[in-house]
């Protein structure tokens, strides 16, 4: 049986790693190489690098980071792709499918769109003849109003659209998407767990896998995320800041009776 | 551990060729992304990988002039060769993949979309999966009768003579080939390069079984 996967999410910030909160807030708390190898080590199923910088700026060169000078973020992904061997998905800032080609070139598996998939959804179609749907992740990151009202949110969560999600959804996977990388902007960083609305909302309306992402505090919240039609969880946060996080979550989730790979 | 190796990877346009070179430089084999096809005249073994439509890699295998060497170095000279993921489907007869599509016609047989109607089987198959071994010698040596490999892919290799082709079957909806092995030709469906040391350890075993 197909395993639901657990997916640690790496923000990446001008080259380096920060966690995050409420799209807004980003605070540093490491080297993304480093970081690969230790996920490597605990086998985890696959890796989520999305680039959050806002200018082209990277200061991994900063001497105190003691790590060799990477002129850009593809360089990260060149080391990273040399220690991790399991699937590794990529995205920030991508615009065209000649980027999305270096990409998958260097080492990674998936690509992922967001902004530019609003922008310009034909890319979505364009982005899946050429690379084939299994690499194209349609990111969509949710803003919840305050009258409950779900809307898409496009340029790192900052600028609103008129599009609902579980609509979006569908039509993303009708021109080509592979999967859907669904976040909550309102959960980012708060612990409170997934929406579990959202989730069931995009997941009933689509046949394409689900990975949820945005409020995981517990591992119990992983559960309640494949529960409410995920086919997989991802999470960032608690990845850094709870010990042996891989090998605790599986195990809540085999309790619960739902089938990972342990 | 023999390191005389010389594996040469085919770089046809389709996808991610780096990984797979990384993965047999980790466990300790040369290996290279063979550019030209007459590369693989003097590769030891040959990797077709590649992600993506069936019928653009045929089309890029025809037009940058790699199936006459093909044939030449795996089916008349028995240079052992794997295929991963579409360069395993690509063996196949026909692909129906955006239209109707030729293949290798290696192992005969038909590459159809995973079909179902019950909600919970999503389509592509994407995650790590049970893979029961058939076959426990060749790719498969001291992994035992089950393994967990990571599948990417929403079409599979409908193999017309089921019987001792088949290495490893999965479920996903359906039941399907998850890897093939005729002779010195070796193939699977999942990502060894992307399975951990299980995969790993399956292309170590590819190298071995064929030195």
């Amino acid at each position: 049986m197909l395993k639901k996967r657990l997916i640690p999410v790496l923000l990446l910030k001008n080259g380096l790693l920060v966690r995050s909160e409420a799209f807004e807030i980003h605070q540093i708390i490491g080297n993304p190489i480093h970081e690969a190898k230790r996920f490597n080590e605990w086998n985890v199923d696959e890796l989520i690098y999305l680039d959050i910088s806002k200018s082209y700026e990277y200061d991994l060169r900063r001497d105190d980071h003691k790590i060799k000078g990477l002129s850009d973020h593809l360089a990260i992904l060149d080391e990273v792709s040399k220690t991790c061997f399991m699937p590794l998905t990529w995205g920030g800032k991508i615009r065209t499918i000649s980027q999305m080609q270096e990409i998958i070139s260097r080492g990674a598996d998936k690509i992922v769109i967001n902004t530019v998939a609003v922008e310009h959804p034909q890319l979505i179609t364009q982005a899946a003849n050429v690379l084939g749907s299994q690499a194209v992740v349609v990111s969509i990151d949710v803003f919840r109003q305050t009258d409950g009202k779900m809307l898409v949110f496009i340029n790192g969560g900052s600028q609103p659209t008129d599009l609902k999600p579980e609509r979006w959804a569908k039509e993303a996977e009708e021109r080509g998407a592979g999967e859907i990388l669904l976040n909550s902007i309102n959960r980012d960083g708060t612990g409170t767990g997934y929406d579990l609305e959202l989730i069931n909302a995009v997941s009933f309306n689509t046949k394409i896998p689900i990975i949820a992402c945005g409020g995981v505090g517990k591992y119990e919240h992983y559960i309640e995320g494949i529960e409410a039609g995920a086919s997989a969880v991802a999470a960032a946060n608690i990845w850094h800041f709870k010990e042996l996080s891989d090998r605790g979550s599986k195990r809540v989730l085999a309790k619960a009776g739902i089938g990972v790979r342990l | 551990m023999t390191k005389h190796t010389k594996i040469a990877i085919i770089d046809y346009g389709m996808g991610n060729l780096k990984s797979v070179a990384n993965a047999f430089a980790n466990i300790g084999y040369a290996a290279f992304i063979a550019r030209n096809p007459n590369d693989l005249c003097f590769a030891s073994h040959v990797v077709l990988p590649g992600v993506g439509a069936f019928g653009d890699g045929m089309k890029n295998l025809c037009s940058c002039g790699w199936l006459d060497i093909l044939e030449e170095e795996v089916i008349k000279k028995g240079k052992p060769f794997m295929g991963i993921c579409l360069g395993m489907q690509l063996l196949a007869t026909v692909g129906t993949e955006y239209g109707l599509h030729k293949g290798l016609n290696w192992i005969p047989g038909t590459v159809k979309k995973i079909e179902s109607n019950e909600p919970q089987i999503r389509v592509p198959h994407v995650g790590w999966n049970d893979v029961r071994i058939l076959k426990r010698d060749g790719l498969y040596q001291d992994l035992g009768d089950s393994q967990v490999f990571y599948f990417v892919h929403s079409y599979v290799f409908d193999v017309e003579n089921k019987g001792h082709l088949i290495s490893g079957l999965t479920c996903h909806g359906i039941e399907f080939v998850a890897s093939l092995e005729k002779n010195n030709i070796y193939a699977t469906q999942f990502h060894p390069e992307k399975s951990q040391k299980v995969g790993l350890k399956v292309l170590d075993n590819f190298i071995k079984s064929t030195l």
